[in-house]
């Protein structure tokens, strides 16, 4: 196993310098999601005006995995529509979960094409997608209105 | 030549001093041939990810010696038959093979009789089996009438008893009293972690008291390394009328056990970690008080008589082993006491005090790292829990696993203590009879490794 596919310069370069961490206001929906695995953790808000992402905002513990994953939903989700929004996450899941049998769609996913290689490492697929499920549960939440949960 | 200094005899002369009466000597500690040793171990031979394995999870699960393995295909394809219900040869076979695991088990740990061994799953189901014993004596009409008439009040919970544990212990032993004091009414409570890593038993009198029905303590700490001094704690349990129970999980694979010096009620251990197949594990109790408890779990083998209005119940320890137990599993941790017992617990403890007291000092010259847990080498053993330099062990266990090094990392189902001393997880090596100071090496240059991808 190849310990660059995993740890890849763009995944090491959001885990150094995250984007768009730390929670702010204002935010329809606010989640928490854990990894009871290993114990991390992220607070995720989502803010939507409009049918788009206006912010996604995040707070968490977790392995340089997780936190380039947050930082890198950030960026891709700021500005798009809920629909567009939910299909990307859907893309990376199935790319996560692939077990690298799937080509990834850099149009789609941006920097997010950089954990393909995390498919390789099953123990760490967790990892990847917590930020990503707290995403799409707070946005789902905030789509049907809710408020902080 | 140098001069000999005055006063010291010369060299040729010096192992001719006589030390003082009953000082223990260096070279008077037992010891064994690592090499030899790590031969018996088929599985240190294979590479992992191109590099040789160095297993530093012990701990987690033990490796197993040809030893162990050999005694399990010998069991099922000579003996393979059920256990203490056949009248033919495979099955007498297979019993007289099971009960004499249970026979060994009792002999490593000091047990006075085999009869006080009872199988289990693991260490978990061994110590849910005295807290459901608890529960079921506690259930109205005094639990079950048909265990002898024996006095159940010792085992019986309500509203202001208590049951004593620590924040040190592993999941399998808070969880088990969580639920059997939300079921009862009784109140739990700890002891706490000192910065060293040491339980504080500064107030260990106002923490059991005569409201104190049970104290259970890890022995020796999965996730810190603490070796617990029981002493104190044990007297006070007595003085109070407390049962006193150990989790021995981490210790019985380890060291010298003995219960009767131990003075305990019940300890619990398993059999993987101990060069023994998973699927077998062991709650040991006084003879006295097993009779008395309840069963745990009903079914077949574990029944004296069957009526259709009502069942009565073997005596201990088939009443707590229903249903058809895990008997090659048992025959092959009988098999690894067998192997322990032939290289000496003793020699064990020593090999693992001096590895450990390498790779203490070792890890010290890490830059950034932090051990969480006694620093020395004492009143500790060889598991050694730390951070480096804030990375997340989920990635330092990535890069180790990357040269071959394997860790675990994680809160290691100790939660609680993660927490004591402010970090989501920790990364472990924990260390067994087969490991050496060149894997210490290995785990140190793959930690600087780490440093290089992530500092």
């Amino acid at each position: 196993m190849q310990l660059d596919q995993l740890y890849q310069e763009m995944i090491l370069d959001h885990y150094k310098a995250p984007r768009g961490r730390g929670l702010r206001e204002p935010f329809d929906t606010q989640v928490r999601h854990v990894n009871p695995v290993c114990g991390d953790e992220v607070d995720l808000r989502v803010h939507l005006a409009d049918g788009r992402v206006a912010d996604v905002s995040y707070e968490g513990v977790g392995c340089s995995i997780s936190q380039a994953s947050a930082s890198v939903l950030h960026e891709l989700m700021v500005g798009k529509s809920v629909d567009d929004a939910l299909s990307r996450v859907d893309a990376f899941t199935n790319m996560i979960n692939s077990r690298g049998q799937i080509e990834p769609n850099e149009k789609l996913l941006e920097d997010g094409i950089a954990f393909a290689g995390v498919s390789k490492f099953p123990a760490r697929v967790k990892c990847a997608l917590l930020s990503w499920m707290a995403f799409k549960d707070a946005t789902v939440q905030a789509v049907a209105g809710g408020t902080t949960s | 030549m140098t001069a000999t200094p005055v006063g010291l005899p010369k060299a040729s002369e010096r192992h001719r001093v006589t030390p003082p009466a009953g000082m223990p000597q260096y070279d008077d500690m037992p010891r064994f041939d690592v090499d030899k040793v790590r031969g018996h171990f088929p599985i240190l031979d294979r590479e992992v990810n191109g590099h040789r394995l160095v297993y530093l999870d012990s701990g987690n699960t033990s490796q197993k010696p040809r030893q162990v393995l050999e005694a399990l295909r010998e069991h099922f394809e000579l003996h393979n038959g059920n256990v203490a219900r056949s009248v033919h040869t495979l099955g007498t076979e297979a019993t007289a093979a099971y009960e004499g695991a249970r026979a060994k088990v009792a002999t490593f740990i000091g047990a006075t009789s085999p009869d006080e061994v009872v199988f289990t799953k693991n260490s978990t189901e061994a110590i849910n089996l005295v807290a459901y014993s608890f529960l079921n004596a506690s259930l109205g009409k005094g639990g079950d009438p048909h265990v002898g008439g024996a006095d159940q009040s010792r085992f019986r919970l309500g509203p202001g008893d208590e049951i004593v544990i620590s924040e040190m212990e592993h999941h399998s032993n808070i969880v088990p009293w969580q639920l059997l004091c939300e079921r009862t009414g009784a109140t739990l409570r700890w002891f706490g972690i000192t910065d060293e890593g040491r339980l504080d038993e500064s107030n260990v009198d106002e923490l059991i008291t005569e409201r104190t029905k049970l104290v259970s303590i890890v022995l020796v700490s999965n996730i810190l390394g603490t070796a617990n001094a029981t002493t104190r704690i044990h007297d006070r349990a007595r003085e109070v009328g407390s049962l006193f129970m150990l989790d021995a999980s981490q210790a019985v694979p380890h060291r010298p056990m003995d219960v009767v010096g131990y003075d305990v009620d019940f300890i619990a251990f398993t059999g993987h970690k101990m060069c023994a197949p998973t699927g077998i594990g062991v709650l040991w109790g006084r003879r006295e008080l097993l009779e008395a408890m309840p069963p745990f779990l009903g079914g077949g083998s574990m029944i004296e008589t069957v009526e259709m209005t009502g069942s009565t119940f073997a005596g201990p320890p088939m009443r707590f082993e229903a249903g058809t137990p895990p008997i090659a599993e048992a025959v092959g941790l009988g098999a690894a006491v067998d192997y322990l017992s032939a290289i000496g617990m003793g020699a064990i403890a020593w090999h693992e005090k001096e590895l450990t007291t390498y790779a203490l000092d070792a890890l010290q010259t890490v830059p950034g790292l932090r051990i969480f847990g006694p620093r020395v080498p004492v009143g500790r053993a060889g598991t050694i829990s730390f951070d480096l330099a804030g990375i997340h062990p989920h990635d330092v266990g990535q890069v180790l696993d990357a040269e071959g090094v394997q860790v675990r990392v994680g809160h290691h189902c100790a939660r609680p203590t993660c927490v004591r001393f402010g970090v989501a997880a920790m990364t472990r090596a924990s260390l067994y009879l087969y490991n050496t100071t060149d894997e210490i090496d290995a785990l140190v240059r793959g930690l600087e490794r780490v440093r290089g991808v992530f500092a």
